[in-house]
């Protein structure tokens, strides 16, 4: 790499990042703001995120999406790994195009009409909405990205670890918990993490598909800023960042230092 | 102790008639959809063998060695192990255990949890679960590597760990899928005696799918070849050779040089044939039967025929050309001759002394000349 730093690279650089994170980086500063204004700055201060732990509507509607995004994350993902390994396995059966088109068109969907229907469907079979009503929700949104994530990780899977496990005498139910499960394990885990933070961020769904008492956080937070932009949301922010970035970094570090090991057993082994 | 060779040289329970087959198949079918992998099939190994299914990509050996480790049913036809009929039975219920070309070995597990997995699964006591482990370990020289993970390993290590846990169950026959296929070459020689070594020390049958023919040769007490699902001859390793029963046979294994003609008079153990330029050619002892005026092909081999610039004066077949092409490989050389009627000979001389005592050269005038009984006659 001998690329230079012409101005023009450099100009790139600097609009490009800001254009992603000028708005973030805003967003953190102005959540340690001393004063409530929120677009004039007043000196540091961390006494919005101090008032934010004592906003009883913001830590239940915290509640509420932490509980919605792991049961929706978890049922999603068994029901996106069962999609992925049909749709993989079973490659001959009638309708497979079919099925699976239908498997992935809610990637497409566009929200509103995904939750249009699926507040239709509540009212039509009478499910007061609520808790329940967005979960299942949630899990029609994110099970077809699971599917997605598990499947890629099953078309490089060797059947043959399924075949050599049953030559060994395993039933096929064995093979599936002893081999497939754990070989395709780490496919699985991103795709319920994908699962959970869509979950975590949906707004349009949720809306439609709540009802009361069962108020997620970005429902509220839009609410809250419909009334007005307080530095207790941005603080409220801050925190949902930090909590993403230190799982992506810790994530990837994990990923590296496994790299870094397997390319050093990989130098071992043919050593000798 | 008796060596290897000797073991080897007295196991011949196909000459047998009284010997019972250890696994059969009988008129074998296998079709995916139009395709016919395995057409209509039939042949027996016996127990204590090492079989050799030789043949092209997508000649059906594959698929037959599935169809024994239950991975795929028959179309038609019934496959029989020890008198009992394989129809129906799940792989996981078969005592043959295969060792797969991939390895298929389990990455999530160590070397002993991957030679132990057989066992597990057949509910063996602990204690004998360790023990059987250490001695597969043992077998397979890799006791040092017991608590590593497949990828922690070089690629003759993993094939010994997968041969390691294939024989782990004492299974009645092993299925191998071109075995040494991933191996280097010098590893791939070195491995293919001590595949044989440890058939003869486990007393199992080996049923070994490759399409390496030197692999085959070197192995298998009997080798099928197989061509488009069907078997075109069962025999040992010089049977193939020396008597191949057909044209594809002789063209499949080693070089070979065909000549085109008809029979021109047959007697008790001479076959006179003419070639199609004229040639006479006589034959002593060779391969099939024809009708006089029948169309045959006379095969013979390069390393059969002799390469000289002068006519042998006790020459019964010898015929005369121009040296095209000459490859000197060390321990032998290779000519190419080509003779008046156009055909071209390959020839191949052992360098047996230092200095060769008849040097040919490019251009030069030669006479290529072998014994009656050198080549077999081919109808088919």
């Amino acid at each position: 790499m001998n690329a230079t730093w012409s101005r023009f690279n450099v100009t790139s650089i600097v609009l490009g990042f800001a254009f992603l994170y000028l708005p973030i980086v805003l967003l953190i500063v102005f959540s340690f703001n001393e004063s409530k204004l929120v677009t004039v700055w007043g000196g540091f201060s961390t006494k919005w995120y101090v008032s934010l732990f004592h906003n009883q509507g913001l830590m239940d509607a915290t509640w509420v999406t932490a509980r919605v995004g792991v049961i929706s994350a978890t049922v999603a993902t068994v029901l996106g790994t069962l999609a992925a390994l049909t749709l993989t396995r079973y490659t001959r059966f009638r309708g497979r195009v079919l099925f699976s088109g239908m498997v992935f068109a809610p990637l497409v969907m566009p929200e509103v009409i995904t939750g249009l229907s699926l507040l239709l469907l509540f009212v039509a079979v009478g499910l007061d909405r609520g808790f329940f009503t967005v979960t299942l929700a949630h899990i029609t949104l994110t099970m077809c990205f699971v599917a997605v994530v598990v499947q890629s990780r099953l078309v490089s899977f060797d059947r043959s670890l399924e075949e050599a496990a049953m030559d060994l005498g395993a039933t096929p139910a064995k093979t599936f918990f002893q081999i497939t499960l754990p070989v395709i394990l780490p496919a699985i885990v991103s795709g319920w993490m994908l699962a959970f933070t869509l979950s975590l961020d949906d707004l349009v769904i949720a809306s439609f598909t709540s009802g009361p008492g069962a108020t997620t956080l970005p429902m509220k937070i839009y609410s809250q800023v419909r009334l007005g932009v307080t530095p207790e949301i941005n603080a409220a922010c801050t925190i949902l960042i930090a909590v993403v970035a230190v799982g992506v970094i810790i994530a990837s570090i994990a990923n590296k230092r496994r790299e870094v090991q397997r390319q050093l057993d990989e130098q071992a082994a043919q050593r000798g | 102790m008796k060596s290897l060779g000797s073991i080897r040289r007295d196991f011949a329970p196909w000459n047998d008639p009284n010997a019972k087959p250890y696994i059969q198949f009988d008129n074998v079918t296998k079709k995916f959809g139009d395709f016919t992998a395995v057409n209509n099939l039939s042949l027996t190994i016996f127990e204590r063998e090492f079989f050799a299914l030789l043949g092209a990509s997508g000649c059906g050996k594959s698929t037959l060695l599935r169809m024994l480790a239950g991975f795929e049913e028959p179309t038609a036809g019934r496959i029989l192990l020890d008198g009992q009929d394989l129809r129906g039975i799940p792989p996981y219920r078969r005592p043959v255990n295969m060792m797969f070309q991939s390895y298929a070995l389990f990455p999530h597990m160590t070397v002993e949890n991957n030679i132990a997995f057989g066992l597990k699964q057949e509910g063996m006591p602990k204690p004998d679960i360790e023990k059987r482990v250490a001695e597969m370990l043992k077998l397979v020289k890799l006791e040092q590597f017991a608590k590593r993970k497949p990828h922690q390993l070089s690629g003759g290590q993993r094939q010994r760990v997968a041969l390691a846990r294939s024989v782990a169950k004492r299974p009645k026959v092993l299925l191998l899928d071109e075995p040494l296929g991933a191996l280097d070459k010098k590893l791939r020689e070195e491995t293919q005696f001590e595949l044989m070594d440890l058939q003869q020390e486990l007393g199992l049958t080996f049923v070994v799918v490759t399409h390496d023919q030197e692999e085959a040769m070197t192995m298998a007490d009997r080798i099928a070849i197989m061509d488009k699902g069907e078997v075109m001859q069962v025999a040992t390793p010089a049977e193939v050779y020396e008597a191949p029963a057909s044209r594809f046979v002789a063209h499949f294994v080693g070089n070979v040089n065909m000549f085109e003609g008809k029979v021109a008079e047959r007697s008790a153990n001479t076959t006179r044939i003419t070639g199609a330029s004229g040639a006479q050619i006589v034959v002593e002892n060779g391969g099939a039967v024809a009708a006089p005026n029948a169309d045959i092909v006379f095969a013979i081999r390069p390393e059969k025929i002799k390469v000289s610039s002068k006519k042998p004066a006790d020459a019964v077949n010898a015929m005369e050309g121009e040296v095209y092409d000459v490859a000197y490989l060390g321990d032998m050389t290779v000519y190419h001759i080509r003779l008046d009627d156009g055909q071209i000979v390959r020839a191949s001389a052992l360098n047996a002394a230092r200095v060769t005592e008849d040097p040919l050269t490019w251009n030069d005038r030669a006479w290529v000349s072998f014994r009656p009984d050198a080549g077999v006659v081919l109808a088919r």
